[in-house]
């Protein structure tokens, strides 16, 4: 077994120039910020890239399976023999590719960051909070223990706070960057239990322990968290799902997503790798680590299922109607994390149905590529147009050649459509559904061809639709002559993500990462193709149609769902219903009365106690005259009391 | 010849006991109480020699006591005078009634 350790470096550096931008950067860095942040994260994404190189190619595997490497372990507190929160780093294959999309991307979001933020006042701040970010990402993914887990997941949601917060003085963002830390605590709350009843009834806290002790049907820790039972559940199911509720937090799932879309508040950078490729992956990631644990209890991968399917739709029909493109490219986020999702809870572990499991990971893997690709290309609109809605863009296609094929790249990705990279894991996904659930299949098959109508929605209003020329002159300027594309660091990262977008898909990835670490055959088959390929591609003539030039079309289709249309505007009203239930249901009916105990009952009897004592204070302080024969007397008048009591009362 | 019976001695010393107690409480100069004090621990003598005397007339333990209570009495003068003259420092006075700072 070769030496893995230097695996710890990679997330250290981000960790060092968070603290060295964090305490200094303002003073001393406040140029050079960037320069020296992506060069520290460009030796983590070398590393990173060795690391993988050694595990996948010379020794991770052993007699043809991929082996689960702990290269570091540490004790930090230890509560009884067995339950302990332990450091350390985890090597096996879902840890190694995680460590490549995060360094890339996050490497990518870097470069570009170094025009788009350009003359920002908080400049170093910014880099400080992306290596935080970074360096907690990081943490979590290479955990050994589900505490350690549960540390970084906070780490993470804490950057992801401030990195939404970042223009701390637009009150819609400082009102996202809060609506995001409630919403992922509030779920996080959920982890937390979940967590505890998983150490309480495996008696261990270590994820490879613990996956050890409950997936043997006969352990003692099994029996005992199966026969426990609450509410008709199991306790396994109980903590399986509550677990889940942490992950669907974080990866915005239905109920759990209003937070996603505000999010969007914060720099386009930070959308493209904090709340497209990484972060909100995390979820999938905890299930995908918690896997055989997860295969052992039917319901809550059924539940995994239907939430992940469930909001796989509703995002993309939410998606067909936004104008901001940022939340457009939001939903569509939420969407394709429920593809990731329902995946996993369709799969078995192990062997030919373990399919579900490695699509996912897959899908995780090509997502992130595509998706950040159109974030930043976004990005580079939005710096152009300085707008995030789709009716001041339109006929950019001209101005913006190379974020135009970008883009386009990146939209074909995603709507899965041969060779790019989406279609793929895509396909994957839609074999394993097939073979499971046909149901999910059903919705599996509709979502994709929405993502492909919304995606070229998106794309034809940005780059087609009207005449560039006189858009700018009746805008009263010429966008042009402003800045045009931007700087060769915001066109870089574009061109290698959309090669990214194009080429990650040819990577056999079956071979590397399955449920059980042996390598699994699988194969396209053409025929089962066609029906997700022509769908999208029916539904890309129809965006064409209706986007392609200026015309009615689409606004016959918007009269022609009516209702439907306007709920899915707003959102299906989801934001709304929780505005009711907090201030209608809970503020008044729990928050007031207990606010009121607080303030009468509580305080009170504080307050009671204070001014008693101050009262009495009060009345005596005239014994402390300051006169010494007074208290000579009393002394007296004590010694003779004492006395007294003494000798005729106590004998 | 007639022995003076023990209770002649008790009166003595209670009397003095009280005269000094009256003087604590009534003078306001520290030195008169500083020597009140005195003559309540002469009374506290008394009643160690005495009792020794008329109780335990083979031991001489009261004795000792006594000889202690003389020499912490010196002792503690010397602090006492000590204390008076730095409160005549700061107050210019040794009344006790000028020097009542430290009530509430």
């Amino acid at each position: 077994m070769s030496n893995y350790l230097y695996i710890l470096w990679i997330p250290l550096l981000p960790l060092a120039t968070f603290v060295v931008l964090g305490l200094f950067g303002r003073k001393y860095f406040a140029k050079s910020a960037g320069i020296i942040s992506t060069a520290s994260l460009l030796t983590s994404t070398i590393l990173s890239f060795v690391a993988a190189k050694q595990y996948f190619f010379v020794d991770g595997k052993v007699n043809g399976i991929y082996q689960k490497i702990i290269a570091l372990k540490y004790t930090w507190l230890e509560f009884s023999p067995n339950v302990s929160i332990d450091m350390g780093v985890i090597v096996d294959p879902i840890s190694v590719m995680m460590l490549i999309v995060v360094t890339s991307v996050s490497l990518m979001v870097h470069v570009f960051s170094l025009g788009y933020m350009k003359g920002e006042e908080r400049f170093a701040t910014y880099y400080a909070f992306l290596s935080l970010f970074t360096f907690s990402m990081l943490g979590l993914i290479l955990s050994v223990n589900i505490f350690q887990v549960y540390m970084f997941w906070e780490l993470v949601g804490a950057s992801s706070f401030l990195l939404i917060g970042y223009y701390f003085n637009k009150p819609s963002a400082v009102a996202a960057s809060k609506k995001a830390f409630i919403v992922t605590r509030f779920a996080d709350l959920g982890f937390l239990i979940g967590i505890m009843i998983m150490g309480f009834y495996g008696g261990t806290l270590d994820i490879g322990l613990l996956i050890q002790k409950l997936t043997s049907v006969q352990s003692p820790e099994f029996l005992s968290i199966t026969s426990a039972s609450f509410l008709g559940a199991s306790m396994l199911t109980w903590g399986l799902t509550l677990i889940f509720m942490g992950g669907a937090g974080k990866s915005a799932m239905f109920p759990l997503h209003i937070w996603l879309p505000d999010a969007m508040e914060g720099p386009t950078p930070v959308s493209a790798l904090i709340h497209a490729a990484t972060m909100v992956v995390a979820g999938v990631y905890l299930v995908a680590r918690l896997f055989p644990i997860f295969s052992m209890d039917e319901a809550a991968l059924t539940i995994v299922t239907y939430v992940g399917a469930f909001s796989a739709l509703l995002a993309a029909i939410i998606a067909c109607t936004q104008t901001d493109i940022k939340r457009v490219l939001a939903y569509s986020t939420m969407s394709q994390i429920g593809y990731m999702m329902f995946a996993l809870g369709i799969s078995k572990n192990g062997g030919e149905a373990g399919l579900g499991y490695m699509a996912s990971m897959f899908h995780l893997f090509t997502h992130a590529f595509f998706k950040s690709l159109l974030f930043l290309g976004a990005g580079a609109v939005i710096h152009m147009v300085h707008s995030n809605e789709m009716k001041d863009m339109g006929g950019l296609r001209k101005l913006m050649p190379i974020t135009h094929a970008a883009f386009l790249i990146a939209c074909l990705a995603i709507a899965g459509i041969p060779p790019f990279a989406g279609f793929f894991s895509k396909e994957e996904i839609l074999t394993a559904a097939f073979h499971e659930n046909k149901l999910i299949y059903g919705v599996a098959l509709f979502t994709a061809a929405l993502t492909s109508f919304y995606m070229f929605r998106l794309y034809f209003n940005i780059f087609w639709s009207k005449d560039a020329a006189a858009k700018a002159h009746s805008a009263g300027h010429d966008h042009a002559h402003d800045h045009g594309e931007g700087s060769w660091t915001m066109k870089l990262p574009l061109i290698i993500l959309a090669a990214c977008a194009v080429g990650v898909g040819f990577i056999p990835f079956s071979q590397f990462i399955t449920s059980d670490g042996a390598a699994l055959e699988t194969h396209i088959d053409m025929i089962f193709s066609i029906a997700p390929v022509s769908l999208s591609i029916i539904a890309i003539l129809l965006s064409a149609s209706f986007y392609k030039n200026q015309n009615t079309k689409s606004d016959k289709a918007v009269a022609l769902f009516g209702g439907f249309y306007r709920a899915a505007y707003k959102k299906f009203y989801v934001d709304e219903l929780y505005l009711f239930i907090t201030k209608k249901i809970v503020f008044p009916l729990i928050g007031q009365p207990i606010a009121w105990a607080d303030r009468n009952i509580v305080d009170g009897s504080i307050l009671l106690l204070a001014n008693t004592t101050a009262k009495i204070s009060t009345a005596i302080k005239g014994l402390q005259s300051g006169k010494v024969q007074n208290y000579a007397l009393y002394f007296f008048g004590g010694v003779i009391a004492l006395s007294v009591l003494f000798i005729y009362i106590w004998k | 010849m007639n022995e003076i019976p023990l209770t002649h001695i008790l009166f003595l010393s209670t009397a003095l006991f009280f005269i000094g107690m009256y003087g604590l409480f009534t003078r306001r100069n520290l030195i008169t109480m500083l020597m009140s004090i005195e003559l309540m621990l002469n009374s506290v003598n008394i009643n160690f020699v005495a009792f020794n005397k008329y109780l335990f007339p083979d031991k001489l333990d009261g004795l000792f006591f006594s000889l202690f209570i003389i020499t912490i009495a010196a002792a503690e003068a010397a602090v006492a005078i000590a204390i008076i003259i730095n409160l005549y420092r700061s107050h210019q006075s040794i009344d006790v009634d000028d020097a009542t700072e430290m009530k509430f």
